[in-house]
């Protein structure tokens, strides 16, 4: 059995194909940011030249185009309806352009206190009509608990529109302000995304591969490609996800560790807990905009090999800018790169040009060249360990809400640290000593996003409430809502949420052997009202949790 | 409407698994729709709204304000160690200067407790403000610190603490004491004999609403804060004056809350009471956090809002403005009332009866406060409880004078304490807390 991973980044295309838990073949080349899907047929043209295609059973993309789209601020027009009822004023909300309030209120129990006004929305959607608005996005505070007003509005505006994306489908989350920014995102690249898909379906049909195709999320779980086109907005910051994930495949961990990748002009920084990468609470934030897209948690920092170190009010400054490469390569200022090419830590570029920009420093500092190496080294794994360290920190001290985890929750103390990137071998020991442990770094590394996109597995997750006084459950992303008996407990909900998220896994495209279940939230309230217990209020969220495809474990593949 | 932003610290703490019993109001689900709406409304992401974890409060926190019969571990449970270390968290926040004001939204309450503390009273084990407030005076210096309890019942608890300590100003406005528990909180009370006008009462008719409310703090409360010039104004943000409250009547709204709030501008506000789950508490409290942080709250509203239903009577406005003239009268007349009060004692003594009603205990007390110039007083409790327990209790106040340290001091090496179950001795200065056990 072959697997074909493939990362297009922001500055490489990585991939690799994988056969028997082993690496086969690997490339890596510059993406071409004008064409993505050629920087994407070239590297799989590469790899798969000479090799038996009935013998692949799995293609697996990670690619930027989603969020280059929101980056470069290349996405379509969209006209945004809000039905926003009280509360938060619609001053204080980033309404992303066209936007309008509508009537209508949808209370914290999902029970209606306001009715639209279909009237309103027609007027509206001949306003649309008339701007030539194709793509609309429509978002119900609270439309998680009951998503029908958000249907109504689809149902009377969807004819005069070529898309529209509703927010209860975006998460099953509360945040009202970040279901709008989500919906908007979704649907200002829906067009582009879905274009993508179609070339790349047709390029695979073109080579005749008909097997099962996934796009990876910023959840570093996949997604059946055909399947991840109505909701595009999940495959944003899937580079740093593969990257996670990629280390996850190549080192064998089960404890709290560190992953890093120290690239040239940023340093990115994940957590594991029991070597599961940890997500974000609510969602990633993507060119400042906050949404509801999981996550895994990624903290980049701007300090890598090519950061200008400066020496000013005495004092040895790293980054956050990047002027070029090294010195050592041409560029016009000294880098660490440069600090570690003069200690003889590695021996790559030009050894003179890099000698001579450490010397400015050096001459400011008031050393001799070795003492500024050394300063320049030890400043740069500082400072990237003090960002560790505080973001561990930021987790411990995240707030919780019950007696027991105040009391008894897990902190995380990570006892190894994984490091990808060029400058990776050279801080290790340093980064290792100052974080207090002990460093790996995984073979084939320079290709580990391609082998974690190729190995992830199929992520979903649901939120699921039943009222048993009103006797409803809903399961708020997927929009289900259905009645419950009054005697329906904790544990039927269980097996409820078990099985539809078993269901939508597998419609996602997980495979039955991948359905690694887990409840990540479960909590019962009885409902008292005037002294009297009148219903429990039971919530639930269940997750296939990020991971590797069955047979694949961790550290396995070489 | 542009307004000035502030940074607001929030500690929420809904202790989702603890409850009094199974369906009292003091339960797990109170703070869930607050959670809800709070979540929904997306106010943790606004730039200056900081969510902290709440501390966990210590034994000594504890010491420092009440007398725990027969010790702290007895009549507390974790739930108020990490409520109390909510309270300390946000003052934490705002004495550090990270944020301008703070919202301590943590249950259970404890405005209800007293100094002494045989068990729980009014679903109050301890006084979680008054612990904050020793804590931050501990950590940061006396401090001139006004209490404004905004909570329906009558905040008997805190007056009872601060009864004595003229550095404390308590304010309470609540529903008349003749119409709601615990029925104390007439405009007579004071406070002790050095310390006569920095108790406030400010008790209101049924049917008061936002106007009636809002007269008594322009009338009142802010003219008096104007005088007593305080490092700090605590809020005690009870909830329970909304118009859908269970066991009030009131028709405090949403907005109200969100007006008296931002007219108060406290340094920190405190949650105490309010079980109007699902139809007040998310509404009354994103107000709160929005008034706090400086935002627009103009279109913060119950779902049920009626402005008619919930005006109140002329009849109402009448009485009120009335009362408010008396009390701002008893405040400006507060030095002669003292010299009548004091006349020649050296020494004045109160009998208090009290009911822990949620334990269903009942106490007998006296205490002896020693009428003194110079500071709050040396004051000595001999409480009898019919638990069985007698105890004694000498406690030297914050910023004590040579005079009444001295004689605290040698009043308890004299003691005779085979008399009682237990004696303790106070001493806030020196944060010194001693109990002895009957041999």
């Amino acid at each position: 059995m072959m697997i074909l991973g493939i990362d297009v980044g922001g500055t490489h295309t990585d991939a690799v194909l994988i056969e028997n838990l082993e690496i086969k073949k690997k490339t890596k080349a510059i993406t071409n940011e004008k064409n993505l899907i050629d920087s994407l047929l070239n590297v799989m043209t590469e790899l798969l030249r000479g090799e038996n295609i009935a013998k692949l059973k799995r293609v697996v993309l990670s690619t930027t185009i989603s969020t280059n789209a929101i980056v470069q601020n290349k996405t379509e027009r969209v006209s945004l309806i809000l039905v926003s009822g009280p509360g938060i004023s619609p001053s204080l909300i980033d309404t992303h352009g066209t936007t309008h309030f509508v009537s209508g209120y949808i209370n914290h129990r999902g029970i209606e206190i306001a009715k639209i006004d279909p009237i309103e929305i027609e007027w509206i959607g001949e306003e649309l009509t008339r701007d030539s608005i194709q793509d609309a996005g429509v978002v119900g505070k609270f439309s998680t608990r009951n998503p029908n007003h958000e249907l109504k509005i689809r149902d009377i505006l969807g004819s005069r529109l070529r898309h529209v994306s509703l927010g209860h489908r975006m998460s099953g989350h509360l945040n009202f302000p970040r279901r709008i920014s989500t919906t908007f995102l979704n649907a200002a690249i829906w067009k582009l995304y879905n274009d993508f898909v179609t070339q790349v379906l047709d390029s695979l049909r073109h080579w005749g591969l008909s097997v099962p195709t996934y796009i990876l999320k910023a959840d570093g779980g996949t997604i059946d490609i055909s399947h991840s086109v109505e909701i595009p907005v999940q495959t944003i910051l899937s580079g740093p996800a593969a990257s996670i994930m990629g280390i996850l495949s190549l080192c064998e961990t089960r404890e709290d560790a560190i992953a890093m990748d120290i690239g040239g002009t940023t340093t990115d920084i994940a957590l594991l807990a029991d070597g599961i990468p940890l997500l974000e609470a609510f969602g990633v934030t993507i060119n400042g905009h906050k949404t509801l897209i999981r996550g895994l948690q990624t903290k980049s920092i701007g300090i890598g090999g090519d950061s200008r170190v400066k020496f000013a009010d005495n004092r040895i400054t790293i980054g956050p800018e990047r002027e070029g490469p090294a010195a050592a390569f041409g560029g016009s200022f000294p880098t660490p790169t440069d600090a570690l090419i003069v200690s003889g830590i590695t021996a790559i570029g030009d050894r003179e040009k890099a000698a001579s920009a450490i010397m400015e420093i050096a001459r400011k500092m008031d050393v001799p060249v070795t003492k500024a190496t050394e300063a320049i080294i030890d400043c740069t794994c500082r400072e990237i360990s003090s960002h560790v360290t505080r973001m561990i920190d930021e987790i411990n001290n995240k707030p919780v809400y019950t007696i027991h985890e105040m009391l008894e929750g897990k902190k995380l103390c990570p006892r190894s640290l994984y490091i990808v990137g060029g400058p990776a071998q050279a801080f290790s020991s340093k980064l290792g000593s100052m974080l207090g442990c002990p460093v790996s770094i995984p073979e084939h590394a320079e290709v580990a996003n391609a082998i974690g996109a190729a190995l992830a597995r199929t992520t979903a997750e649901i939120t699921l409430l039943a009222d048993t006084e009103r006797r409803t459950l809903s399961i708020g992303e997927e929009g289900i809502q259905i009645t419950i008996p009054p005697g329906f407990s904790r544990r039927d909900a269980t097996l409820v949420g078990t099985k539809k998220l078993r269901e939508l896994a597998i419609q996602k495209g997980a495979r039955e052997e991948d359905l690694e279940i887990e409840i990540i939230e479960d909590q019962e309230f009885n409902m008292i009202r005037e002294f009297h217990t009148t219903g429990k209020n039971i919530r639930l969220k269940l997750q296939v949790k990020p991971g590797l495809i069955a047979g694949y474990t961790t550290g396995k593949v070489l | 409407m542009t307004k000035k932003t502030r940074k607001t610290g929030l500690v929420f703490f809904p202790a989702f698994d603890w409850a009094i019993s199974s369906t009292h109001p003091e339960r797990e689900e109170r703070l869930l729709y607050t959670q809800d709406q709070v979540f929904e409304e997306g106010l943790l992401d606004f730039d200056n709204i900081i969510e902290y974890k709440p501390g966990i409060a210590t034994i000594e926190d504890i010491n420092r304000v009440h007398i725990c019969i027969p010790d702290v571990k007895s009549v507390v449970t974790e739930s108020h160690l990490i409520s109390a270390g909510g309270a300390i968290t946000a003052a934490e926040r705002v004495m550090r200067k990270e944020v301008d004001n703070a919202f301590a939204l943590v249950r259970p309450p404890g405005h209800h407790a007293m100094l002494v503390v045989h068990g729980a009273r009014g679903f109050c084990n301890v006084n979680i403000e008054s612990i904050m407030i020793e804590y931050i005076r501990k950590h940061y210096g006396p401090k001139r610190i006004a209490v404004v309890d905004t909570d329906c019942h009558h905040g008997d608890g805190t007056q009872d603490i601060y009864w004595n300590d003229p550095n404390t100003l308590c304010i309470s406005m609540h529903q008349d004491g003749r119409t709601l528990y615990p029925g104390s909180g007439f405009h007579e009370e004071l406070g002790g004999p050095n310390a006569v006008g920095t108790t406030v009462n400010v008790p209101l008719p049924p049917r008061s609403s936002d106007e009636g409310f809002l007269y008594v703090l322009d009338n009142v409360i802010l003219p008096i804060l104007e005088e007593f010039k305080p490092d700090l104004v605590i809020n005690s943000a009870g909830q329970d004056n909304h118009y859908t409250d269970p066991i009030t009547n009131m028709r405090f709204t949403a907005q109200g809350y969100a007006r008296l709030n931002e007219k108060l501008s406290p340094d920190i506000a405190v949650l105490e009471g309010g079980y109007s789950i699902e139809n007040a508490l998310p509404y009354v409290n994103v107000g709160i956090i929005l008034a706090m942080a400086g935002l627009d709250y103009s279109h913060v509203r119950e779902p049920d809002y009626n402005e008619a239903a919930v005006r109140q009577s002329a009849e109402i406005s009448r009485y009120i403005e009335k009362e408010a003239a008396k009390i701002y009268d008893l405040w400006r007349n507060r030095e002669s009332i003292r010299r009548n009060l004091i006349g020649n004692s050296r020494y004045v003594k109160r009998k208090k009866h009290i009911y822990y009603d949620t334990d269903g205990i009942r106490e007998q007390q006296e205490e002896t406060v020693r009428v003194c110039n110079d500071c709050g007083g040396l004051v000595v409790i001999d409480s009898f409880a019919d638990t069985g327990n007698r105890i004694l209790a000498v406690i030297i106040p914050g910023q004590s004078c040579p005079e009444c340290r001295k004689e605290g001091e040698l009043f308890y090496a004299s003691t005779r304490k085979n008399q009682y179950s237990y004696v303790y001795f106070q001493d806030k200065d020196s944060d010194v807390f001693l109990a002895d056990k009957e041999s």
